[in-house]
């Protein structure tokens, strides 16, 4: 009798060890819940909107500030500039990265929005980063707070910001996100190419060279017969093309192909048929090492972002040793408009609802986009272009010179591309499009299959990203 | 103790079997049965993510089942598995049958066979995205196969070879090759084993040659071992998914020739369609339960006919 005891105690606690395994998770997640229960009753007054300003400065704050991003420039930025507001608000940053590659990092922040309402409140979102590639889906949600009534930054606050970059993410009226840059595009040549083959590295007359598609074209014969790449692979144009459309990718639920798209096709098939370009594709290290030491492109288009975060990092011979001349093709690059006015990327940060912040977000906000000193700061540290009209003419005024473009002050040429910036034609379903349309006709250039194939496979993706797409 | 206690404890011991048993049935029912079954439900229903709104779940019927086979390129996906899984599994059982001869077989009595049984077996361990990445960086357009070859001599312009369909799926079979040829060894060497070596001593006596030996005693008693590890080849085959998902960044490139039919499933759940994902899912499983059982039948039914 004992033994059937003992054997039947032996059961039930095999069974409910195994079983256990399986739904710790679950109770594990339950005590904690219950544990804030508390605090987050009090957090869903406060992120009500309109409460939450009033008593923003009296109301304690969550211990634990979430960022999610996609890279760690936002990181940087933060950890040189603002880093002591973290100290003055005694909360602790933490930052959530996800790539950016195939909507992963838009798929992550969805899950997590959608669980803000019942997570734990050091788990909650409370700052999230958005592209101009798909800020509407995020601006146009309740998701992303409204900086002026919910956080506190006043107009004034906002005033010397480009209208542009607060015209993106503003839905009915409501301005839901700020950012510390303006992202206008420019054209980054190698001085030393030019000089062999143009015979001048003047930004002025490799700019002449350069001024409309016609001329690009033939420059790039000239490169090409100096035994140099026009550009690197088969994306480094398209931006200055699909920036350049006449209505945006998507018509109510259904794709259109602008013909300026398929300009971009037919260039980069010829540029690929005739050798002007190294055939790479964007981002991939074949990329990346074409703008470093041993690279034979002319040149690269690159928005301000791209010019000292990117580049500049590629540019160099060792990495680790400091950033200047005689490392690598430091200095060696020089800028100038390029065919076509164009834009690329730029970040904003907006605050997520639910967040139990808001003084540290407002604070931080104003720090890294409002702030005029900080940001001139920033372009002087960094040779970003940040967002802030007036600091950013000063310096285009100034004697402002980059020692990476070889003296040239950059700053001033984006001051003057900044104004051209039109984002009318973005739509939320930017950032899958344009990867799904590159990567199809990646194909077509290499020429594995045909033109009717290539559009038909964008279909394809562009519709299992987006099942609500037609064709 | 009495007798009668004795006949009583003898009698219970059978109930333990199924006590023991239960676990498995409940963890079964819980994790598998119950997901499956949902599955079914659902591939009836629309529901997707459009931007941050939850679209559905509306009953749509057979709508997704349509749209799969219509629409969306569900047969070349299908060619596209089987290809690359017969690719990859022809050479594995060939090889396989092989190496399990030669380690079983007695007259040759190899030297350091458990040395190489153990370095056969070895790729299995490697985790396949590892594995993936490792071929990727290998056979990549600037990758040290392509240095090697363009050093010998033996081509002048770097071969893409991720840009070629054969190419792809070549470079996913020999993968799928290299990781499985070990266990399928292991397998049919332990089925080899098996058989009654006084079988083979009668036809060594006989007279018979290896290759006799091998077509008329070893082929027929192993038929069993034969489909289970048909069968479960078959079935790894159809849900092949990391290799080529990894070796080509999830894109199933060039135009789409080394997309599996979980890569494509992976795409509905990646974009949080999970209606049609639902349907994929049971198209799946009747293909594959379809497949299972003809392969089976046609391996068994045989073994019966002699």
């Amino acid at each position: 009798m004992k033994k059937k005891v003992l054997s039947l105690l032996l059961a039930t606690t095999m069974t409910a060890g195994l079983l256990a395994g399986c739904g710790s998770s679950d109770a594990a997640t339950s005590t904690t819940d219950s544990a804030p229960a508390k605090t987050e009753a009090k957090d869903d007054v406060t992120a009500d909107t309109t409460d939450a300003t009033a008593s923003a400065g009296t109301t304690e704050q969550g211990k634990i500030v979430n960022i999610y991003c996609w890279n760690d420039e936002f990181k940087s930025r933060y950890e040189a500039y603002a880093a002591d507001l973290a100290d003055t608000h005694g909360v602790e940053v933490n930052f959530v990265i996800v790539a950016n590659e195939n909507n992963a990092y838009q798929n992550n922040l969805d899950a997590a929005l959608m669980a803000q309402e019942t997570a734990a409140a050091d788990d909650k979102v409370d700052v999230f980063l958005i592209e101009a590639d798909y800020a509407t889906k995020y601006t146009k949600s309740q998701f992303a707070l409204d900086v002026v009534n919910d956080i506190g930054l006043t107009e004034a606050d906002l005033a010397g910001q480009y209208q542009y970059t607060k015209d993106i993410v503003t839905v009915d009226g409501v301005q839901k996100g700020t950012t510390w840059q303006a992202t206008p595009g420019l054209f980054a040549y190698r001085r030393s190419i030019a000089k062999e083959v143009l015979g001048t590295d003047d930004p002025v007359e490799v700019q002449a060279a350069l001024s409309n598609w016609e001329n690009f074209d033939a420059t790039a014969a000239k490169v090409n017969e100096a035994g140099y790449f026009m550009l690197s692979g088969y994306d480094d144009s398209y931006r200055t093309f699909s920036n350049n459309v006449s209505a945006p990718w998507v018509d109510g639920t259904k794709i259109q192909i602008d013909d300026n798209m398929m300009k971009w096709v037919e260039q980069t098939k010829n540029y690929t048929d005739l050798g002007y370009n190294n055939k790479t594709t964007l981002w991939a290290p074949e990329w990346s090492a074409d703008q470093g030491p041993a690279g034979k492109v002319f040149g690269f288009f690159y928005s301000t972002w791209g010019i000292n975060f990117t580049l500049l990092g590629n540019s160099l011979a060792d990495a680790s040793a400091e950033a200047a001349v005689g490392n690598g093709i430091y200095g060696d690059y020089g800028v100038c408009e390029g065919p076509q006015p164009y834009y690329w990327g730029g970040t904003w940060i907006c605050a997520a609802q639910g967040t139990d912040n808001i003084p540290f977000i407002k604070d931080m906000m104003y720090r890294l986009t409002c702030d005029a000193e900080t940001m001139k700061q920033i372009t002087l540290d960094t040779q970003d272009y940040t967002n802030n009209e007036a600091a950013m003419n000063e310096i285009a005024n100034s004697d402002y010179a980059s020692d990476f473009l070889g003296g040239q002050n950059h700053i001033a040429l984006f001051a003057e591309a900044a104004k051209k910036i039109d984002m009318s034609n973005i739509s939320d379903y930017d950032q899958g499009l344009n990867e799904a349309f590159q990567q199809s006709f990646h194909e077509y250039f290499e020429g594995n299959v045909d033109m009717d194939t290539a559009l038909e496979n964008f279909y394809t993706s562009a519709v299992e990203k987006y099942p609500e797409l037609t064709k | 103790m009495s007798a009668s206690q004795k006949k009583k404890k003898t009698v219970s011991y059978n109930k333990w079997g199924y006590i023991f048993l239960l676990p498995f049935f409940l963890i079964y029912c819980v994790f598998s049965l119950v997901p499956m079954l949902s599955t079914f439900y659902y591939s009836f229903f629309e529901n997707y993510m459009s931007g941050l709104n939850t679209i559905g779940p509306n009953f749509v019927g057979f709508d997704n089942f349509i749209k799969l086979f219509t629409e969306a390129d569900l047969l070349k996906y299908l060619e596209n598995t089987v290809i690359m899984w017969l690719l990859g599994f022809i050479p594995q059982i060939a090889v396989s049958l092989m190496l399990a001869a030669w380690f079983t077989n007695n007259r040759l009595k190899l030297k350091a066979s458990g040395f190489f049984k153990t370095v056969i077996y070895m790729p299995n361990l490697i985790m396949a995205s590892a594995f993936s990445m490792l071929f990727f960086a290998l056979f990549s357009n600037n990758g040290p196969i392509n240095m090697l070859l363009m050093d010998a001599g033996v081509i002048e312009e770097p071969i893409h070879y991720m840009s070629s369909t054969w190419g792809a799926r070549g470079l996913i079979a020999l993968m799928n090759f290299l990781m499985w040829f070990g266990n399928t060894t292991i397998l049919l060497m332990a089925g080899m084993m098996g058989i009654d070596p006084s079988l083979f001593e009668a036809a060594e006596v006989d007279g018979a040659t290896s290759s006799q030996v091998f077509r008329t005693i070893t082929m027929p008693l192993l038929k069993p071992i034969l489909a289970y590890v048909m069968v479960t080849s078959l079935i790894g085959g159809l849900q092949m998914f990391d290799l080529p998902q990894i070796l080509t960044n999830g894109k199933g490139g060039p135009d789409r020739t080394t997309m599996t039919l979980i890569m494509y499933l992976n795409n509905h759940l990646f974009s949080k369609n999970y209606g049609m994902a639902g349907a994929l899912s049971v198209i799946i499983f009747i293909v594959t339960g379809a497949l299972s059982v003809l392969v089976f039948k046609m391996l068994t039914s045989q073994r019966e006919e002699r």
